[in-house]
């Protein structure tokens, strides 16, 4: 149960004057469980290359690899790779179109010709793990507040109960608090169930707390791949790319330069706290 | 799919048809199509064809993109041509089954053909080397005059600028629904008419939520910076003609004259 992508690339409209190469032989493997951040400027193709995973743009060269089957394969079931790889966009809100909430949720489950007890239970157990308060179930989906039409959204993709979840920056256009919560439901989503979750953004400090492997990506190729200290440690190249380390990263590099004997590999505030309270010691 | 429309599209590039002022391209392009409906002869339509020829060339458009737009109306014009073919009264040329070819027909048809891909390359011209912009800017001074008799000609200029430039959002919004439904599962291409029809609801729903969004937040963007209609409006880049509009106008007058006299003889 992996995804291993190919040799991937990708261009926009060949053959026009318009063409233009968005993906240039991405080799990527995803093993399960893992909480992959995703991170880049706009325009570096992070979005493209999601879209490839669940099969909604094809690859110009190169193949993708779900389980060991090759989904270019004429034969492989694309509706299945979707329920498989839940693919939540940016502004998922959008999306919402049925007249409450609940029935939003099922539409996901019951394009997958599920019964409709099945439909609901998911649909149920869905919302309940976005954190979607139950009184609010059957409003209807265009009254709700940004954050929650948000977590409806979200939850209508975790409905098809996919192995793969992929997050297209789930927290833009959010408030501090909002984001918070969302970011925090999805960790603790990862850690329950043991998805694998993909989580597209542009801002290092958002993921830096939350995930296990950051993926740098600049100009449609793969810039960094590696476990987040390990990425920040380079944040001079970041910054030339227009990416920014956390701030965290450049305090316990500056603490450094003057001096105090400590580890700049934290990431989060509570990592450098210890870190910092060791080396006064 | 919805990409390959080239009909209201713009090609970006330098060329003295670009730069030229949008009232001539407008009158232009309108006479032109006026005077494929004098021709009497084929040497008139071979006249019409060596001027659009020698547009393009100016123009700098490749051809390629002329010919992708009428990729849209090919079937409009079988049917005419068809229809023309067997249903025009006259000397029969061939005759099988219960169909006739006749002379007349097989001259009217080919007329008709050409005068539709003549017309609409020609005005496919125009869009392509104005921006939309441009385009209404244009239509709305040429109209100006209209106002004497209380028509809201620049209310309907905005309107049409305003349609116009939501054409590529909407699109990009429809692509954007439809890749987030089939990723929870909705199906758009197969089943019957019904089916499909129903299938549509969770693209068109959102599409027009959106779309009411959009105008809203416009509107309010336009209040914003003072926006109240046409009166006492004025323009950072008005329309001002130039030596190369005045020839140009000349050009177009050389045609219409030419060509309408050449392609009224009778041999």
């Amino acid at each position: 149960m992996s995804m291993i992508i190919d040799h991937v690339n990708y261009i926009y409209e060949p053959g026009t004057p318009h063409a233009r190469k968005a993906l240039s032989d991405i080799c990527l493997q995803i093993p399960d469980g893992q909480f992959v951040g995703i991170i880049g400027h706009t325009g570096s193709g992070k979005s493209t290359l999601m879209q490839h995973l669940n099969g909604l743009i094809r690859a110009t060269e190169g193949h993708i690899y779900f389980n060991g089957e090759d989904i270019y394969d004429d034969d492989y079931d694309m509706k299945k790779l979707r329920s498989n790889v839940g693919l939540v966009f940016q502004y998922p809100e959008h999306q919402l179109f049925e007249i409450d909430v609940f029935s939003d949720v099922c539409f996901g489950p019951k394009n997958l010709g599920l019964d409709k007890r099945e439909v609901e239970l998911r649909a149920f157990d869905a919302l309940r793990k976005v954190g979607f308060p139950e009184e609010l179930f059957y409003q209807s989906p265009f009254e709700l507040s940004g954050g929650q039409k948000r977590r409806a959204a979200i939850a209508g993709v975790l409905a098809m109960k996919p192995d793969i979840l992929i997050l297209d920056e789930p927290t833009a256009g959010l408030d501090p608090k909002g984001r918070d919560e969302i970011l925090g439901q999805i960790k603790k989503l990862q850690q329950e169930t043991g998805m694998t979750i993909l989580l597209v953004s542009h801002s290092m400090e958002d993921v830096a707390e939350y995930v296990d492997r950051i993926i740098v990506m600049n100009k449609g190729s793969i810039m960094y791949d590696d476990i987040p200290a390990n990425v920040f440690a380079h944040y001079r190249e970041l910054e030339e790319v227009g990416l920014a380390a956390p701030q965290v990263t450049y305090i316990m590099h500056k603490l450094r330069e003057k001096g105090l004997p400590v580890d700049a590999g934290a990431t989060t505030i509570e990592e450098a706290t210890e870190e910092i309270l060791r080396a006064l010691r | 799919m919805l990409r390959d429309i080239t009909l209201g599209q713009y090609y970006q590039t330098e060329s003295v048809i670009h730069r030229m002022d949008p009232r001539v391209k407008l009158g232009g392009t309108l006479l032109f199509i006026i005077s494929l409906f004098f021709f009497k002869n084929f040497l008139g339509y071979a006249i019409a064809a060596l001027f659009l020829a020698v547009v393009i060339k100016l123009s700098g458009v490749p051809f390629k993109f002329m010919v992708r737009g009428m990729k849209t109306i090919i079937l409009l014009l079988m049917i005419t041509v068809v229809f023309n073919l067997f249903l025009t009264p006259g000397t029969p040329l061939v005759s099988f089954w219960k169909l006739t070819i006749t002379i007349e027909g097989a001259k009217l048809a080919a007329s008709m053909a050409i005068r539709l891909t003549l017309l609409i390359i020609g005005s496919s011209l125009m869009t392509l080397t104005t921006t939309p912009n441009n385009l209404t800017d244009g239509m709305e001074k040429m109209l100006r005059p209209l106002r004497v008799i209380k028509v809201p000609v620049h209310e309907v200029a905005m309107m049409m600028s305003i349609a116009l430039r939501f054409i590529p959002i909407l699109l990009e919004e429809t692509d954007k629904i439809m890749k987030a439904q089939i990723a929870r599962g909705a199906d758009f291409e197969s089943g019957n008419i019904f089916k499909r029809a129903k299938a549509l609801v969770p693209l068109l729903v959102p599409l027009f939520i959106s779309a009411f969004r959009r105008a809203n937040d416009l509107a309010m963007a336009m209040e914003a910076r003072c926006y109240r209609g046409g009166e006492g409006r004025t323009k950072m880049k008005p329309l001002k003609y130039k030596k190369r509009d005045y020839i140009a106008y000349l050009c177009i007058l050389v045609y219409m004259v030419g060509s309408i006299f050449v392609g009224r003889l009778s041999f």
